[in-house]
């Protein structure tokens, strides 16, 4: 259970490792790069916008420069006499609007009371009084001026254009008034995306033009915010005649410096506006460009989009591949460390069996002492007893009878002992190189006569020309032959076959010792190897055979294993490694 | 049979004495040691000792070393290891030190006599040729 849990673990952090190194380097790229091109783009796109503006603030103003230098010359050619005539009036208007088209629309001629003497044009304005109109007054103290646009008494809106003309102490006023719909569409010209556009207004937050958006800002306000005086809701960097509001202070326009860049917050829609403006008409009126930021930067927004979808992306797949690789690592090292357990099962199976085998040799070498010297007393007695040989012939019998007993399990315990010594020291260990077949027909030689008793059949099934193995033949002989005779211990009953085969197989010899017996029961499978382990009646095995087999064929860096079925039989598979050269028995010392 | 001098030297002292008691009563003449100092000394104040029965395993002087010993003193003494089946290989050893030959514990009585006659009649034909190759010194010296 704790396992699992150590696994989940180590699962989480190899996928945590891998997304923290695959994502932090493509967020950074992603960030720095996204940073740079934001602030490149907005700049470029400022710069843009500033440029535009300016351009058109040239253009507007060199539009009511040009008007008004047409005025000009008129006023200086003409006397006020002249100018009083209508007819001349009606001519001049004539030849103005043939080489302007459409933008004077009438030209009058006011005296010092205010009151047009003359007027050529398509409305009845002759005789009327301006002297309270604004631009009168204005016109009155200036020598020329530029109106600002309003309705008037024709109920139109419209701008004038006047100059003061005379001498002696005298002063008429020549005004004409410029086309509405062809100044604004100067301004109306000026739009850019879709909410691009451009207004005039005057000091007093008057608009100056008509147009089809309705301005994000009221005009008031925009003067205000134009002459530095910065409300809650606007943001407003004050600077030297530029302003840049936040976010914007990275960029200066200077190649614009006459352009003063705002923005604003809609605190109710959340909408961002920003503003370029510039003076015109020698600073009567304000050119304002407005746009939504988002409208401006459309272009950022959509990179900015498709790469926060790529980010996205990028990352669910990194997270896929960091759970498939780390499923994949932790699988594979389970599998190790399932594999490492089986190895250390293994030594420890090893460690058991040289720990069993000294221990055996330790008590078999103290019990062989006592066993010796019972078996001598049992001698000694028997020697008496041939003494003793006429008297009381029943009671002398008895006592032979248990003599012999005594000698018989005295015999016994020898065996025991001798076969626990040989477990644990191996009396012939010289390793020699040797063909398997030939050891295979020695053994079955040997143990034929017993399995014939058994009615047992023993068939060898031998692949010629196996490569020779380096072993030690007393050894490899010990193996067949506890494996044979548990073989014929299996079969003893009903009689049966073994085979016994030999073939190479992965670079391993493999001698495959095969019976008909009753099989092995699953239960005990495991325990077949470990020392004292028999199911054989108590004084007929010792449960050392196999652990001895084992031990052998590990030592020989081989292995041993075993298929069985009950019912039908067992089958003990001995693996054992090809001999490199002869170079093992060359290197092993003459004993 | 009676001619035959045996010395047993082993730790276990029962083992010794009932194989004393049964090789006596096979007819041979066993004398007793119960360590391999013991034994040199005993040898060394003793004449006709013809085969000595050694145990391996003694604490102190260990059957090696005591035949080692005899073999160096007595080089004409036949000596027969006795040995647990564990120490088989010392008793192999020695073998090539010149021990006559090794048995195992526990030994058979009839096994063991054999070999000690085998011994002893080894031990007898050292000896004649050792009386041969000196009489045959003396005629050679006599014919100088």
């Amino acid at each position: 259970m704790s396992e699992d849990k150590y696994y989940r673990s180590l699962t989480r952090s190899i996928v945590l490792i891998i997304i923290v190194v695959s994502c932090t380097p493509l967020l950074l790229i992603a960030a720095i790069a996204g940073y740079q091109f934001q602030t490149a783009y907005k700049h470029k796109v400022m710069d843009h916008l500033a440029a535009l503006v300016e351009r058109h603030r040239e253009n507007i103003d060199s539009f009511l420069r040009e008007k008004l230098a047409d005025i000009r010359v008129i006023g200086s050619i003409y006397s006020p006499e002249q100018l009083s005539d209508e007819r001349v009036l009606e001519n001049l208007l004539q030849s103005l609007q043939e080489h302007h088209g459409g933008t004077f629309v009438d030209l009058g001629f006011v005296n010092e009371e205010g009151v047009q003497v003359a007027y050529a044009g398509p409305f009845k304005l002759r005789r009327v009084n301006y002297a309270d109109a604004q631009w009168f007054l204005r016109a009155m103290s200036n020598p020329y001026t530029i109106s600002d646009v309003f309705l008037g008494v024709r109920g139109l809106p419209h701008f004038i254009v006047a100059i003061r003309v005379g001498g002696d102490g005298a002063s008429w006023i020549l005004r004409s008034t410029i086309d509405f719909v062809h100044f604004n569409r100067l301004v109306e010209n000026l739009r850019v995306g879709k909410t691009g556009h451009a207004v005039i207004i005057n000091r007093d937050g008057e608009l100056q033009t008509q147009s089809v958006d309705k301005p994000a800002l009221l005009p008031e306000k925009f003067v205000e915010l134009f002459e530095g005086r910065p409300e809650q809701t606007i943001s407003l960097m004050p600077g030297e005649g530029l302003s840049a509001p936040p976010g914007y202070e990275s960029f200066r326009l200077e190649r614009h410096p006459d352009v003063k860049i705002f923005e604003d917050r809609n605190p109710t829609t959340h909408s961002e506006t920003i503003y370029l403006a510039t003076v015109l008409k020698n600073g009567d009126w304000i050119l304002v460009f407005q746009q939504s930021v988002h409208d401006a930067f459309r272009d950022l927004y959509e990179a900015r989009s498709i790469t926060v979808g790529l980010i996205i992306l990028s990352a669910c797949m990194i997270g896929g591949m960091a759970v498939y690789l780390a499923r994949r690592t932790v699988k594979r090292i389970v599998q190790a460390d399932r594999e490492k357990e089986m190895m250390n099962e293994q030594i420890i199976e090893a460690g058991k069996l040289a720990s069993v085998g000294e221990l055996a040799a330790g008590i078999a070498h103290e019990i062989n002492n006592p066993v010796a010297i019972m078996v001598e007393e049992a001698g000694w007695v028997e020697d008496l007893l041939e003494e003793l040989r006429a008297e009381s012939t029943e009671t002398l019998e008895e006592v032979r009878r248990a003599l012999t007993q005594i000698k018989t399990q005295g015999a016994r315990c020898k065996e025991i002992t001798h076969k626990l010594l040989s477990f644990a020291r191996r009396t012939d260990p010289k390793v020699q190189v040797v063909s398997i077949n030939e050891l295979v027909q020695e053994v079955v030689g040997l143990s034929e006569q017993r399995a014939r008793f058994a009615n047992i059949r023993i068939r060898t099934h031998l692949t010629p020309e196996l490569p020779p193995i380096a072993v030690s033949p007393s050894e490899m002989q010990q193996v067949l032959l506890n494996l044979i005779n548990n073989a014929i211990d299996a079969m003893e009953r009903k009689g049966g076959a073994i085979d016994i085969t030999t073939r190479l197989e992965d670079g391993f010899l493999v001698v495959d010792v095969a019976d008909t017996g009753e099989g092995i029961p699953k239960a005990n499978l495991q325990r077949i190897f470990d020392p004292f382990f028999t199911t054989k009646p108590v004084g007929k095995g010792t449960g050392l055979g196999l652990s001895i087999c084992y031990g052998i064929v590990k030592k020989m860096g081989g292995d041993i294993t075993v298929n069985s079925a009950v019912g039908l039989g067992t089958t003990f598979h001995i693996h054992l490694p090809v001999a490199g050269g002869g170079s093992l028995a060359a290197s092993e010392p003459d004993r | 049979m009676k001619d035959i001098r045996v010395m047993l030297v082993d730790d276990e002292v029962p083992f010794v004495d009932t194989m004393t008691k049964r090789l006596t009563k096979r007819g041979l003449d066993v004398v007793t040691a119960f360590s391999g100092a013991e034994a040199l000394e005993k040898l060394d104040g003793m004449k006709g000792v013809d085969v000595v029965v050694l145990d391996v395993k003694m604490p102190g002087m260990d059957g090696i070393e005591t035949l080692r010993e005899i073999k160096s003193r007595f080089p004409l003494l036949e000596v027969i290891m006795l040995t647990g089946h564990a120490t088989v290989e010392t008793a192999i050893e020695g073998m090539k030190l010149g021990a006559h030959d090794y048995l195992m514990k526990p030994c058979d009585i009839e096994e063991l006599l054999g070999k000690v006659k085998e011994a002893r009649d080894k031990k007898a034909r050292h000896e004649q040729k050792i009386i041969e190759a000196k009489a045959q010194s003396i005629v050679l010296r006599r014919g100088d």
